[in-house]
């Protein structure tokens, strides 16, 4: 590679490194509680078991589900529901319009086999709330999101040329070489080119996963004015039904229309995932992939009948997937400890490689481009040799 | 320290690249299904680690 080109990357990684890694510091730092947040909220809140009832009870219906959470909430409107996959429970979110911030809403857990309330599960305070703000949009909402997505985007920048300046630094070396005794500095050299070359590749799925993430709410408001206009156009100027037509009737008509998939939630009219005249119903299907791949199937909400079923446009698939590939909640516990694991080598990544910036030789850049190229030359090499 | 001779660029990749490849199975295995494939994703993403603890170990060795 001519000098200049290497000159170039070695300054596109420093100064992306640079301007990210607090924010990546950050993000690490407060990723490792949330890897584990269902373990570490069941060990705060504790799960209350269900209270038994006789077996083969039936289920009652999600309309009495959807009565007992509004009872407890007089005045407010359903907008989602949401069915929990290893017990019969439904989560149904109330709120006092179709649009209400989160904060507004109250989220009820109902025992699908006696529509009693078996937990609230508010918008929760307390200390993990704070770390997941902190990770998600620094407590600034959307602009947040936006401006972490792009130190994100800085994160995967600095990696791309780090493996270009990789490179010339290991071309003299064993893969793994670590020369711990001879200079501080290059101590942790070694230990930054090790840890984040064998690392790459997770760090950069994650790095650009949570870019993505970022993106949900552009991405969601897109979806919205293309495809889901289009399917509900011939409803465009009917006004928002006034009674809804029966929950339970709607979901079973979707699940019929999509053998082999379970429904993850419901959406009710007017709220962001769905449309102003219909139920949504969410299906999923059955392995972590297509878990994610949900198709949503829109249930007229005055006649319950079944309006279109289409499966979503690519760029909600990529968000989709994003999640697990991010969270890392898709493979078990050991999935997570290894994500954990990775986590603190990214710390590490992060770390050496701002020490290396502080205790910078105080040789110029220059000088040290010198040094690699006079190791090139007495390989045989000209300087300018195309690799 | 003895100067070995300079290496290909192949070289100086050929272990990162294996490795990338390893988390990339690993990332993608789990996704696909659960069980063996949560196993196959275990050992993918354990592969750079355990690479890491081989230079530490090796080098107090």
């Amino acid at each position: 590679m001519p000098r200049s080109q290497l000159r170039a990357w070695f300054l596109v990684h420093k100064w992306t490194s640079l301007v990210c890694t607090a924010f990546l510091l950050l993000l690490c730092l407060t990723g490792l509680p949330l890897v584990f947040h269902e373990e570490i909220d069941h060990w705060i809140e504790g799960e209350a078991p269900l209270p038994p009832v006789p077996a083969e009870t039936p289920s009652r219906s999600l309309d009495d589900a959807v009565a007992a959470a509004l009872a407890a909430y007089p005045g407010e409107r359903p907008l989602y529901l949401s069915f929990d996959v290893d017990r019969p429970v439904v989560n149904v979110t109330t709120g006092p319009r179709a649009r209400s911030a989160a904060e507004e809403m109250h989220i009820t857990a109902i025992d699908r086999r006696t529509a009693g309330i078996v937990g609230r599960l508010d918008e929760e305070g307390g200390v993990m709330h704070v770390i997941l703000r902190l990770h998600v949009d620094l407590f600034a909402g959307l602009p947040g999101e936006l401006f972490l997505g792009f130190m994100g985007l800085l994160f995967f920048v600095s990696l791309v040329s780090g493996v270009v300046v990789y490179a010339p630094f290991m071309r003299r070396l064993r893969f793994g070489t670590l020369r711990l005794s001879r200079s501080r500095r290059l101590a942790w050299l070694d230990l930054h080119n090790l840890l984040g070359i064998t690392t790459l590749v997770w760090l950069a799925v994650v790095g650009l996963t949570g870019v993505i993430n970022t993106l949900s709410s552009p991405l969601v408001a897109i979806w919205r004015a293309d495809q889901l206009a289009e399917m509900t156009a011939p409803y465009e100027r009917l006004p928002v039904p006034e009674r809804f037509a029966p929950l339970q009737a709607a979901v079973d008509t979707a699940m019929a229309a999509a053998p082999g998939m379970r429904p993850q939630f419901v959406a009710f009219p007017g709220v962001r995932f769905s449309s102003n005249h219909h139920y949504a119903v969410w299906l999923r299907g059955a392995t972590p992939a297509t878990e994610q791949l949900l198709t949503p199937a829109l249930i007229d909400a005055e006649t319950g009948r079944l309006t279109e079923m289409r499966t979503m446009p690519w760029y909600m698939l990529v968000l989709r997937l994003s999640q697990p590939l991010h969270f890392g909640d898709y493979g078990g516990l050991p999935l997570k400890l290894l994500w954990a694991l990775l986590d603190v080598i990214a710390i590490a990544v992060l770390g050496s490689g701002l020490y290396l910036w502080i205790a910078r030789h105080r040789e110029p850049l220059e000088r040290r481009l010198d040094a690699l190229d006079r190791d090139r030359v007495a390989a045989g090499r000209l300087p300018e040799a195309a690799e | 320290m003895s100067r070995s001779a300079r290496r290909s660029l192949a070289a100086v990749f050929a272990v990162p690249l294996a490795l990338g490849l390893a988390s990339l199975v690993g990332l993608v295995a789990a996704l696909l299904g659960d069980g063996l494939y949560d196993g196959v994703s275990w050992v993918g993403l354990a592969a750079p680690l355990l690479v890491v603890a081989w230079a530490a170990l090796r080098r107090r060795a």
